[in-house]
């Protein structure tokens, strides 16, 4: 009989546990309730965010639903590099892969607003809405909006938009790694840059 | 002795306050016993948009300009900023990119000015000879207007250091005559002759704070200027709260939190200001400025430059308008063939090696040296693997880990060097300096700060433009939401007539398309 009420008790006290677990259990899934997959979230905010769609998508969110689906591989993005790259596949827990494709200059669009029709084609293939214009007016591309992702030059009629390298500023120059190849390399173009050879 | 055991008898009082690690270097003070002359006016000077920390000036003037020595030529931007002003009268000549003393060896746009000889000064500033009865906020105004900026070399603005905060009360005004830089003599040659100068902008730096307490930090190689200063003080009224302190000679004991520690045992925390712990630090030279502004009205114009080095002729100190071409100052003092030769801008320890001698004087040029090659090869030849031999830890002023902390920035472990407190090295380059495997430490610091702020920048951009895509995704729904809606309502109303008319005008508005609908509201987006 002892033996049978111990039972009766531990059974009892199992039981109101389980039961005031699953209370809070079921009260924190509600308060704790997360929209969506937060692992599309944690994707697109490494990406660059430049909505080129070289990656073969139609811009960055797109491609991050992608990859956290396991649609993807995590080595389409292009502008990213390899950092980007290695940054997903550690968040993805997958092996990294070799980047397809080496990332470009940074570059900016430039409307030659000369020859510029204004026909608004443009502005409607920019994916951060980062040229101004209207109908009939010249269009101008604000820079320090534009993400260098080329969409623009596809439509335009009169092919009036250049890709340019982004000019470099001295308040966002940053020093080289000492003595290596490459760095002496950068040293030099820079050089020429300047006019100083 | 350990640095453990030394901060031990520092906290139980049996040893006197002072900041850890350091290195005591050959001073090389060759122009101490020079006085200062005054070097005269350039026929061009050269005058960059932007010689402080913060955001660059533009430009108020135009070519062919008639300007005064004195006058405003560009202005502030932003808060962080102080204008420039021209160093002599004379016309605009151009405005152009001009090469500056900047380790990426690119320009910055330079206004040029061709000296008329004549020199005439802009009176419009009034001197303020009775600053004890005026408000701290005019002389405050004041000081930014006059282009003040740290002249010690870091040319921090110098009007927001002076600010009375209800919540951070400055106790001790520290003015730093410390200049722990080899070669560098400008604030020593100041201190011996013009104390008195001094001593007067250190009287209106405390009126301004609200302090009675200050303390005159010099260190012991430089005994003429300690003398001179203590004259200077016995024979000045209403300074009972200032005394003299003389420091042991070490490196870098002129850095301001180092300096702070030394004098007050307080440490400046990571990120914040010395204004957080009640201390303001002050550079002799910028003491000297600021008096200058408010005494007499005149704007920062002029700095003393130390011209030194060992492949100078004549070292000197050198009264320098702001805009001179360094050439013409080496020329000055005797050299013009530049093979073999290289350049410094600032102090050997933390100044920047130049090109080429091209570049104008600016705020923040304390010295110029012309090191002979030799010398700087000996000191740097090839990188050797660490050794481990804790040198560089010992010498840090900071007390952070410099051999970790280069191999964390070399293999772009940059988050984690950030845990070990990458931004609180101030660059000394003591670590650098007794590392016997040749390691530029300090280099791969930079090179790791720089890495790491252009990554938040791109992140910064990244948020922008995920913002801007989705503000654009969420209108054009919008606007297509609208357009199905109008649709349908036009399709109820006209339904019975023929449908000819309702689609020519959908047909118009889609024609348009968004930039021009009148139902559209214009997001932010379109705006900007």
């Amino acid at each position: 009989m002892e033996s049978m009420n111990g039972l009766i008790y531990a059974l009892a006290s199992l039981g109101a546990f389980a039961l005031c677990a699953g209370i809070v259990l079921a009260i924190a899934q509600k308060i704790f309730h997360i929209e969506g997959d937060p692992m599309i979230d944690n994707v697109d905010a490494l990406l660059p965010q430049t909505q080129c769609g070289q990656c073969g998508y139609p811009g960055c969110k797109p491609y991050a639903t992608a990859v956290a689906g396991g649609e993807a591989e995590v080595n389409h993005c292009v502008p990213g590099g390899e950092r980007t790259m290695l940054q997903i596949a550690d968040l993805m827990g997958v092996e990294p892969k070799e980047l397809e494709q080496e990332a470009s200059a940074p570059m900016l669009a430039f409307v030659r607003e000369d020859e510029c029709i204004g026909c608004t084609l443009c502005i409607k293939a920019c994916p951060v809405d980062a040229i101004i214009g209207a109908p009939k007016q010249y269009h101008t591309i604000i820079a320090d909006h534009c993400t260098g992702c080329t969409l623009c030059v596809e439509p335009c009629p009169v092919d009036c938009i250049d890709m340019l390298v982004k000019p470099e500023l001295i308040e966002h120059w940053a020093w080289p790694l000492p003595d290596t190849k490459r760095s002496q390399l950068g040293h030099e173009r820079r050089e020429q840059h300047a006019g100083h050879a | 002795m350990p640095a453990m055991l030394r901060t031990l008898a520092q906290k139980l009082g049996l040893m006197a306050h002072t900041f850890p690690g350091g290195i005591h270097l050959d001073m090389h003070k060759l122009s101490a016993a020079a006085p200062i002359e005054d070097a005269g006016i350039s026929p061009v000077l050269i005058l960059p948009m932007k010689q402080h920390i913060g955001v660059p000036c533009t430009s108020m003037v135009k070519i062919g300009d008639k300007v005064l020595r004195g006058q405003k030529i560009a202005k502030s931007e932003g808060y962080l900023s102080v204008p420039v002003h021209a160093s002599t009268s004379g016309r605009i000549v151009k405005i152009e990119e001009h090469a500056i003393a900047h380790p990426s060896g690119m320009g910055m746009p330079s206004i040029f000015i061709e000296a008329d000889g004549d020199d005439n000064r802009d009176e419009s500033l009034e001197p303020i000879t009775d600053w004890r009865n005026v408000d701290p906020t005019i002389l405050r105004e004041r000081a930014r207007m006059c282009g003040l900026a740290g002249l010690g070399g870091a040319v921090f603005p110098t009007f927001i250091k002076l600010v009375q905060d209800r919540r951070f009360p400055i106790e001790t005004v520290i003015l730093n005559g410390i200049e722990c830089e080899p070669y560098l003599t400008t604030d020593h040659r100041l201190m011996v002759e013009q104390a008195s100068e001094i001593l007067d902008g250190m009287a209106i730096i405390m009126h301004m704070v609200g302090s009675s307490a200050g303390i005159i930090a010099i260190e012991d190689n430089k005994t003429d200027a300690a003398e001179s200063m203590q004259e200077a003080l016995t024979n000045k009224d209403g300074m009972d709260g200032v005394h003299i302190e003389v420091l042991p000679t070490r490196y870098p004991q002129g850095s301001e939190k180092q300096l702070i520690y030394t004098l007050t045992g307080r440490e400046v925390p990571a990120g914040k200001l010395p204004m957080h712990i009640g201390v303001l630090c002050q550079n002799v030279g910028t003491t000297k400025a600021l008096r200058d502004a408010v005494i007499l009205g005149q704007t920062l114009t002029e700095r003393i430059v130390t011209i030194s080095g060992d492949a100078l002729p004549r070292p000197a100190n050198l009264n320098v308008r702001i805009g001179t071409p360094i050439r013409s100052l080496f020329a000055r003092q005797g050299l013009e063939d530049f093979s073999n030769i290289q350049v410094v801008h600032g102090g050997p320890m933390m100044g920047e090696r130049l090109r080429h001698p091209d570049i104008p004087v600016v705020k923040s040029t304390s010295g110029i040296l012309a090191l002979s090659q030799q010398a700087i090869n000996a000191a740097h030849t090839v990188e050797n693997p660490c050794i481990r031999c804790g040198h560089c830890s010992e010498a840090c002023p900071a007390s952070l880990v410099p051999n970790l902390l280069a191999d964390l920035c070399r293999s772009d472990q940059l988050e984690k060097a950030e845990d070990y407190q990458l931004f609180d090295c101030i660059e000394c380059g003591a670590c650098s300096y007794v590392c016997p495997s040749n390691i530029p430490l300090v280099h791969y610091f930079r090179y790791g700060k720089g890495q790491i702020s252009l990554a938040r920048r791109e992140q910064v951009f990244a948020e922008a433009s995920r913002q801007r895509s989705e503000g654009r995704d969420t209108r054009i729904e919008r606007e297509n939401a609208e357009k199905a809606a109008r649709r349908s309502r036009v399709r109820k109303t006209h339904a019975p007539k023929p449908a000819a008319e309702p689609t020519t005008e959908a047909a118009a508005s889609t024609d348009t398309g968004s930039t021009t609908h009148p139902d559209t509201k214009p997001t932010p987006e379109e705006k900007s």
